[in-house]
């Protein structure tokens, strides 16, 4: 039984990672940059729930609804200022720095304004949990919450990449962009409208993962944004449902690796299982393999 | 050729004027203790800011994983230096320390090609994000390692102290967390200017030598490189292995330079290592030197930055990185860059030829 | 673009070299009042040449006026800031208060503090900037791993130095430097006895923080401690600093062993965390803790109930009802708008008993940084302190501390005399 009761575990951590994967991996599919801030715009996101919520008192919606404005505008805007000029830089990891940069200058701005003390996070998802077999297994309602909001914004994202024109302006922006421009494509607006999605998928990454794990601090963001990474790599980056599978596979692992080899070695695991994958499949699960052309 | 060896010579130039410059500033007592403790960290960085230009800049791979390798130079030297000072007291310090050095190097640079032969197989990101999680894994394990040595031999465990079943606590050399304790103060300026003048020599003469130009090669088109006969693999596994030996040479530095050694997400974690990336990057791919003069910038910064502002010490560091790369990387800013110098020069040769006449 | 490189790095190059030179400068401006030994007249004389006016003004005033400087050094950025902004923040307003009753001997006190965040090398650079500044003794560092380094330093230069929470037994190998909290073997070994003697519980589960150095020292003494008591670990579950947001195995895996009482030798942010999972998977144990538990009732916006009916052994209670500790809270949340937890309180603490060592010894601002160690260690064996981190606080001349932890127990949101 305590092999189920791991598995749900193991899921339910996934679920959490693979949420903000989807942030990462959309972002890297169309930007071809990795957002090393993407973990503390996931921690702004919380903490814009946790002041509405908590210490102004308002309604859980409408601090999720404010949460996602903040961070889609603070995407906008971080995107502005310290990514766009670097687009055209010699090498993209010119813009690697900069991301690294803005992570450092969020943290310790919510440093100076939210102070170091943790903060306890009120979850702001009103699920009662599953009991199964007379209360042997228990699934959170978070975890149902989160999992439901991960299938949901997977299916639209991708319905409004295939479907819609600014979706493939999308595409098209990832496959080629300076072909896209010559098509008519406004490639900086559509980068930027890349940043306003991923940048909204962190708020709501945010608030979940603080409602699972309800504890915030300033750096809160930044482990679960390299875990989320590695989750995105592992499916393949670039791929909305292989980010999805990468989480869910990544905390079953931690988990399972937690509770039947060594607690302590865990993410040392965790980061074997990966190289494995990336030894087979040099592109993740779910990754297109893009032939190397003369 | 003439030129390259100019450049070299400026490079080295520039170590050896900025330690006489320093030890006349020490000879005189006008150097504040906070630059004395910072000599020997700012050479370790550019020590490493150099070694890992070699890969990133020089062979075209991005790593993220550069601070296992140091992790690795760190904790086998303060190993061996640590089992000198129980086993074998009357060995002389200098000696002792010169062996730690190449100890340190060597299980660097070993660990670089074992990494190596996997990780060099990938591209890209694919292949930053392996080099990562090998960081993390040497960080993760070396963080729960235990390990001591009494009469009995070697007991080693991963779990917890207690787990050696050993009698004499005292004899635990890497205690997990705790790390290593206790590590004799052998680092000093001279050593490090030293190694970094070594590292500068080995890495200057690689790059403008038949074997770095292949290097070169592969990194800016592989296929061709390829096609034309040069062995990929074993000029990728040599970039690799020697930029992991060098990281490990600096490894040894830190370890030598505080009486406690751990491995910390902080110390060699993939901040670590991101942090040292940022120094390449900022100095300039491929550019050695610029790479050195961004390490001793970014490690000082946040230091003098002490004095001045305490409370906001990190936050206006944070702006001052971004800035730094935009006005170094940014296509719009190197343009504007190029006008003013463009402008200041035509003044100047103005003002020449106004005087002359 | 190469010959803008290049003068590039020709300017940043001299700047380095101004840079270096200016601080040298302010350094000697500041050793007036920190002569340590022969070389000073060579730094003093750098004074006169070097430095700027305001700079000697600086010094200056220092000397005349006759206070002590005392140089903090903890982590106020990155994961472990909490701890260091507490330290800082009790520091601070211990030295108002003693400022404002009239210092110590007559002398005030000055404080300079130092962000170190967490890092063994980082808090050399610390000190070292507290040295510059003239510290003359040093509250510090915070936690246990810099604690270490910077003994090396002190040690040196015979630097008094009193560490408010670096509880590594290590911390103090040197004769200068000395505890305010009590040492991890110490605590493993007295939450074992209180646990056996009292008969809280059959069967034990332990959950740890295996990177940590203060939690997996405790963990080591408490198993030691545990062999001669009546009770049995059932399971010992290790997190790290990487992995410490889902707890659900280590519970599970307590709970399936049906452990009835889980040791947690943690800080607080982790137990919250524990706490809270524990409750939603309806688990129930009771729970012991140590004096990193202390500050759970002050996370913001917690659920205070779960916390109903957790142990634990601390010397510090913010919400204990002695007149010492309550004084102490109310000018705390009124000065910082924040709830106390030990570590504040051992910084405040910190700032009494070197006051107290400075009056026991007689020593004046006047004298050399080696001669106020000598002073003030040869004072530390000999006073008692009480203080709001334990009442009768003597000191050995190794430096660790004797005082009694208290045994709490949370009953309705507040903590009760066990």
């Amino acid at each position: 039984m305590s092999f189920v009761t791991y598995l749900i575990n193991g899921i339910s951590l996934g679920s959490v990672y693979a949420l903000i994967a989807l942030g990462y991996t959309m972002v890297y599919g169309i930007a071809k940059m990795l957002n090393f801030a993407h973990g503390d715009v996931i921690m702004v996101g919380g903490f814009t729930c946790y002041t509405i919520c908590s210490t102004m008192g308002m309604h859980p919606v409408l601090g999720v609804l404010i949460s996602v404005v903040v961070c889609t505008v603070l995407g906008i805007v971080i995107e502005k200022i310290a990514y766009k000029p670097l687009r055209k830089a010699s090498s993209s990891l010119a813009v690697l720095i900069t991301a690294i940069g803005v992570s450092y200058l969020l943290q310790n701005v919510a440093l100076l304004i939210f102070g170091a003390n943790a903060k306890s996070f009120t979850s702001v998802v009103n699920v009662e949990n599953i009991n199964l077999f007379d209360g042997q297994i228990s699934i959170n309602g978070v975890t149902i919450v989160t999992i439901i909001t991960c299938i949901v914004i997977m299916a639209v994202l991708m319905l409004f990449i295939n479907k819609t024109k600014m979706g493939q302006a999308m595409l098209a922006v990832s496959e080629d962009k300076g072909a896209a421009q010559l098509m008519g494509v406004n490639v900086n607006g559509t980068i930027s409208l890349t940043f306003a999605i991923g940048s909204a998928l962190a708020a709501i990454a945010g608030v979940l993962m603080c409602s699972a794990y309800p504890s915030l601090t300033p750096y809160t963001g930044s482990m679960p944004g390299i875990k989320a990474f590695v989750a995105a790599v592992f499916g393949g980056i670039g791929s909305i449902p292989g980010a999805f599978i990468g989480g869910i596979l990544l905390g079953v692992i931690q988990i399972f690796s937690q509770a039947y080899i060594s607690s302590q070695m865990a993410d040392a695991i965790v980061f074997a299982v990966l190289i494995v994958v990336l030894l087979v499949k040099p592109t993740g699960l779910l990754g297109k393999n893009i032939q190397e052309k003369v | 050729m003439k030129k390259t060896v100019r450049s070299n010579l400026i490079t080295m130039g520039l170590v050896v004027a900025a330690y006489i410059i320093v030890q006349i500033l020490i000879g005189t007592g006008n150097i504040s203790s906070l630059m004395k403790g910072l000599l020997v960290p700012l050479c370790i960085y550019a020590i490493l800011a150099v070694s890992l230009n070699l890969t990133v800049g020089i062979l075209g791979e991005l790593s993220l994983g550069h601070a296992g390798f140091m992790c690795i130079g760190a904790f086998s030297s303060a190993f061996f230096s640590k089992c000198m000072n129980m086993f074998v007291p009357g060995m002389p310090g200098g000696l002792r320390f010169f062996l730690a050095i190449l100890i340190g190097a060597a299980a660097a640079g070993i660990f670089g090609i074992l990494i190596g032969i996997p990780v060099l197989r990938l591209k890209g990101d694919y292949l930053a994000i392996v080099t990562l999680a090998f960081g993390e894994i040497i960080k993760n394990l070396i963080n729960i390692l235990y390990l001591g040595i009494d009469e009995n031999g070697v007991h080693f465990s991963f779990k917890s102290s207690l787990d050696l079943h050993m009698e004499d606590s005292d004899k635990i050399i890497i205690n997990g967390a705790m790390g290593i304790t206790g590590t004799p103060n052998n680092s000093n300026f001279t050593i490090g200017v030293i190694l970094l003048l070594i590292t500068l020599f080995i890495v200057l003469n690689l790059v403008h030598s038949r074997d770095g130009r292949a290097i070169m090669a592969i990194r800016d088109n592989t296929i061709a490189a390829e096609s034309v006969g040069i062995p990929v693999t074993k000029y990728k596994m040599m970039a690799f292995s020697i930029s992991a030996a060098l990281a490990g040479v600096a490894g040894v530095l830190y370890a030598h330079n505080l009486s406690t050694l751990t491995a910390l997400p902080k110390n060699f974690g993939y901040n670590m290592s991101i942090m040292i990336l940022v120094f390449v990057v900022l100095g300039g791919m491929g550019n050695i030197r610029g790479s050195m003069i961004a390490a001793v910038v970014l490690t000082l910064l946040p230091e003098l930055l002490r004095g001045v502002v305490s409370d906001y010490r990190m936050l206006i560091y944070a702006i001052i990185l971004i800035v730094m790369m935009l006005f170094n990387w940014a296509p719009a800013c190197i343009e504007w860059r190029k006008k003013i110098t463009a402008t200041v020069k035509s003044k100047l040769s103005k003002n020449k030829t106004a005087k002359e006449v | 673009m190469k010959k803008f490189n290049k003068l590039v790095s020709v300017v940043v190059a001299s700047a380095m070299v101004l840079a270096m030179a200016g601080c040298g400068g302010s350094d000697a401006g500041n050793s007036v009042n920190n002569s340590t030994g022969n070389n000073s007249t060579v730094e003093n004389s750098g004074a006169a040449n070097n430095s700027a006016a305001n700079n000697n003004a600086e010094g200056g005033n220092g000397a005349a006026s006759g206070t002590f400087k005392i140089g903090g050094i903890g982590p106020t950025t990155g994961g472990a800031a909490i701890y260091g902004i507490n330290v800082m923040n009790g520091i601070q307003l211990a030295v108002n208060e003693i400022n404002a009753a009239g210092g110590v001997n007559g002398y005030q006190l000055e404080v300079n503090f130092q962000d170190d965040e967490h890092d063994a090398e980082k808090s050399i650079n610390a000190y070292n900037t507290v040295k510059d500044w003239g510290a003359q003794m040093i509250i510090g560092c915070v936690t246990s791993t810099p604690c270490i380094a910077v003994s090396e330093e002190t040690h040196k230069d015979n630097m008094m130095m009193l560490t408010p929470s670096g509880s590594a037994v290590k911390c103090t190998q040197y004769d200068n430097a000395f505890q305010v909290c009590f040492s991890d073997p110490n605590q493993g070994a007295a939450s074992a006895q209180y646990i056996g003697e009292n008969k809280l519980g059959e069967k034990i589960a332990v959950i740890y923080d295996s990177s940590d150095v203060y939690s997996s020292g405790i963990y080591e003494s408490f198993v030691k401690g545990a062999a001669n008591q009546d009770f049995e670990i059932v399971v010992a579950e290790a997190f790290t600093s990487d992995n410490k947001t889902d707890f659900s195995v280590q519970l599970q895996k307590a709970k399936d062993a049906n452990a009835d009482l889980v040791f947690l030798p943690i800080y607080y942010q982790e137990s919250a965390l524990i706490l809270t999972q524990a409750n939603s998977m309806g688990y129930a144990p009771k729970w012991f803790s140590c004096d990193g538990m202390d500050g759970i009732l002050g996370v913001e916006n917690f659920d205070v109930s779960l916390t109903e009916g957790v142990m634990l052994l601390t010397p510090f209670a913010a919400d204990a009802k002695d007149a010492a500790s309550q004084a102490f809270t109310a000018s705390y949340r009124a000065a910082y708008n924040d709830t106390p937890n030990q570590f504040a309180a051992d910084g405040y603490d910190a700032v009494y008993i070197l006051a107290e060592a400075i009056k026991q010894s007689n020593a004046n601002p006047s004298m050399s940084v080696s001669e106020l160690g000598d002073a003030l260690k040869a004072a530390m064996p000999q006073i008692t302190v009480d203080g709001v981190t334990g009442e009768g606080m003597t000191w050995v001349e190794t430096g660790e501390v004797n005082k009694a932890p208290r045994a709490v127990v949370i009953k309705n949101g507040e903590y009760t005399a066990m």
